[in-house]
């Protein structure tokens, strides 16, 4: 015998096109003034952004991971999230956690090489994970551990293209899938980890397909379409909140700068790559588009930039304001109570600094 | 009070402590049903349901949600089923689990609990007997229990699950069985950080832990001129240092048992410390006897592997006629 025991197919969207035109019977409801807000989520994003390239060549904060291209798929997703949801990010979603509330200069801080600006557990968000799809596995548990105490919750994890090849990722998408938790996976698929172009990560036709394999629906969205990223994003919490289990939606996007300040792309991809993708930009659509039905001026936009220009400086000022850290706070942290050994380090540390001698 | 042995003093530990608290849970491969493949669970499935879970097949998943389950306010107790299996799951422990407190200055801290069977002697297939402590030992954030006894598995168990702290507790599969002891029913913990000297003496210190404390013990007790004390030292990290301290004071000699590889191995920080701290009580330079910097071998030739009394009386004889 001889039968077909699986097929699938995996669904695109895009409600926005490349010119700005709108599919209307895909759109979302979004009243004028959500979808303004959209925007200016995303403006200050860029400047955000803008401002962080600016300060680490200037030597002010260390190496920065640029989100420049992608802050339709942050800024789209995490506008359906809820009260309820908690972030698991990597360290490419500044937009995102900006519009949950995440203070600019905690991020700033964060990347001059300061832990405190990692905490951001009032926005609930988790903090920067730097080791690729690891953190994928948090997200699950933490899902898991609010299904077992019956908290309601919902969960996202964000990652890239290249986050989909870690054993983590498949480890926290199988346990995903087995224990069904709400979770949602969002991962940017910018087309580069580093180097490595997307066709190098894997075989497969798209991301999406691999929730497939684990028991779970998957979509693959215009990453730059943040009318798709939004619509799918809702439909994810839909899913996650009735308690079906987990969701992916794979966003196709493009980095459109470095991998981080301490990279070059031009030793990888061309410019004329780069300048296709950014005719695509996501800022640039919701811009034409808002022009177009008229929901924005040329006037009304310089406002918005120029209102995000100055949200940005103060956020500025207040980083360069923070306190500096004491040698303690290396020692404090690593136990609840301090062990004889890293006593006695500190000790060491603080007489090496003339102090407590 | 009832004598038992190590793994049904364990066994024995998470049912009080799970009934008492409600936010333990326990996790792992075969661990809910079958009881784990040593027995240690046994029954918390049927008494618990819910919050003893079987996973997939997947250490890195198991000790990654567990950090997960953490922040959430729950306290996995999660179960490696053998140390050589431990390696895929050491990224969430070395990266993450370790690093939680630390890098949100407190905000949130993963107290739970990694169980992981140790060590050789059982005549097991490879990877299943090898005693990688010091790897943990040197990854700061992590605590490192290591029982050699019922009485002690099942207090310092407790003592695990409620430290704020992520704890690897490496169980000595060796003697999980040959060792029975009466063991209190009554609530008792044993608290981390704290040695236990397991026989008075004072020519040479023993210093040792989980299942090499038998051989150093019979060794000990064998001893008929020389008068032997032997230091159990219950946690790795952080260990009792004044307890040995006090001990090579008074005797001035000191033998480090581990079945660890020596190279790197957790003796030579103990080594170091005692150098650092009580150089000048010491007649005698410090010997270690230790596994091989071989890789563990299979069950024909584990024997010559592991440090055995015959070893250790042979560094008794050196460190006296020194």
């Amino acid at each position: 015998m001889k039968k077909v025991v699986g097929e699938f197919k995996v669904e695109y969207l895009q409600v926005l096109d490349e010119k700005g035109n709108c599919d209307k019977n895909l759109m979302p409801k979004l009243s004028k003034k959500q979808i303004k807000d959209l925007y200016k989520a995303m403006i200050l994003g860029r400047q955000f952004d803008n401002r962080a390239l600016n300060l680490q060549r200037q030597g002010r904060i260390a190496t920065y991971p640029s989100i420049l291209g992608q802050e339709a798929s942050q800024v789209g997703s995490a506008y359906a999230f809820d009260k309820s949801t908690w972030i698991f990010p990597s360290f490419r979603e500044h937009a995102a956690l900006i519009l949950r509330g995440v203070p600019m200069e905690k991020l700033y801080l964060y990347y001059a090489g300061d832990e405190r600006g990692n905490v951001s557990a009032k926005q609930k968000c988790f903090p920067t994970s730097v080791p690729v799809s690891t953190h994928n596995l948090h997200a699950v548990g933490f899902a898991w551990g609010n299904k077992i105490q019956k908290k309601k919750a919902t969960v996202v994890t964000y990652f890239g293209d290249g986050g989909t090849s870690e054993g983590d990722f498949h480890e926290s998408m199988n346990f995903a899938g087995v224990f069904n938790l709400p979770v949602i996976f969002i991962c940017q698929n910018n087309q580069y980890a580093i180097s490595i172009p997307r066709e190098q990560q894997t075989a497969s036709k798209t991301l999406a397909q691999k929730a497939i394999a684990y028991g779970f629906p998957g979509i693959q969205v215009d990453g730059n379409d943040i009318f798709a990223v939004y619509k799918a994003t809702q439909e994810a919490m839909k899913h996650v909140k009735s308690g079906k289990g987990p969701y992916f939606i794979e966003c196709v996007t493009y980095r459109l700068s470095h991998h981080t300040t301490a990279d070059d792309w031009t030793r990888y991809r061309t410019k004329k790559e780069v300048d296709a993708w950014s005719k695509k930009d996501p800022v640039l659509r919701l811009k034409n588009y808002m022009l177009k039905n008229n929901f924005l001026t040329e006037k009304e936009n310089k406002k918005i930039l120029k209102d995000a220009e100055i949200k940005v400086e103060k956020a500025v000022k207040k980083f360069e304001s923070v306190s500096t850290m004491k040698p303690e706070d290396m020692f404090q942290y690593m136990y609840k109570e301090m062990p004889w050994n890293l006593q006695e380090q500190l000790q060491d540390l603080k007489e090496s600094l003339g102090e407590g001698e | 009070m009832p004598a038992m042995n190590m793994v049904e003093a364990l066994n024995k530990a998470f049912h009080e402590e799970m009934k008492k608290d409600k936010k333990v849970v326990v996790l792992g491969e075969d661990v809910g049903k079958d009881g784990g493949v040593f027995r240690v669970t046994d029954g918390l499935y049927k008494k618990f349901k819910d919050r003893v879970i079987d996973t997939p097949l997947a250490e890195s998943g198991i000790i990654g949600s567990s950090v997960g389950l953490a922040l959430s306010g729950l306290k996995p107790v999660a179960e490696i089923q053998f140390m050589g299996f431990l390696y895929p799951g050491f990224d969430q422990l070395i990266s993450h689990a370790s690093r939680y407190r630390n890098r949100t200055r407190g905000e949130y801290n993963c107290q739970m609990v990694v169980r992981v069977p140790y060590g050789g002697g059982i005549r097991a297939l490879e990877h299943h007997a090898e005693s990688t402590e010091a790897i943990l030992a040197h990854t700061p954030g992590l605590k490192v229990v290591i029982p050699s006894t019922p009485y002690d598995a099942k207090g310092l168990l407790i003592s695990s699950i409620r430290d704020p702290d992520p704890v690897i507790f490496l169980e000595p599969k060796k003697i999980y069985r040959s060792i029975k002891q009466e063991v209190p029913n009554k609530e008792f913990t044993v608290p981390l950080g704290k040695a236990e000297v397991r026989k008075e003496g004072s020519d040479v210190t023993i210093i040792t832990w989980g299942s090499m404390t038998v051989p150093s013990l019979s060794a000990a007790a064998r001893s008929k001129d020389i008068s032997i004390e032997v230091i159990d030292l219950r946690t790795i990290v952080p260990f009792d240092i004044q307890t040995i301290i006090n001990s090579v004071q008074k005797t001035g000699r000191v033998i480090i048992v581990h079945e660890a590889a020596r190279t790197g191995g957790f003796g030579a920080e103990i080594v170091s410390q005692i150098n650092e701290k009580a150089l000048f009580s010491l007649e005698a330079p410090i010997e270690r006897v230790t596994g091989f910097d071989t890789v563990f071998p299979l069950a024909k030739m584990e024997n010559y592997y592991l440090p055995n009394i015959k070893r250790i009386e042979k560094a008794v004889q050196k460190v006296v006629s020194y």
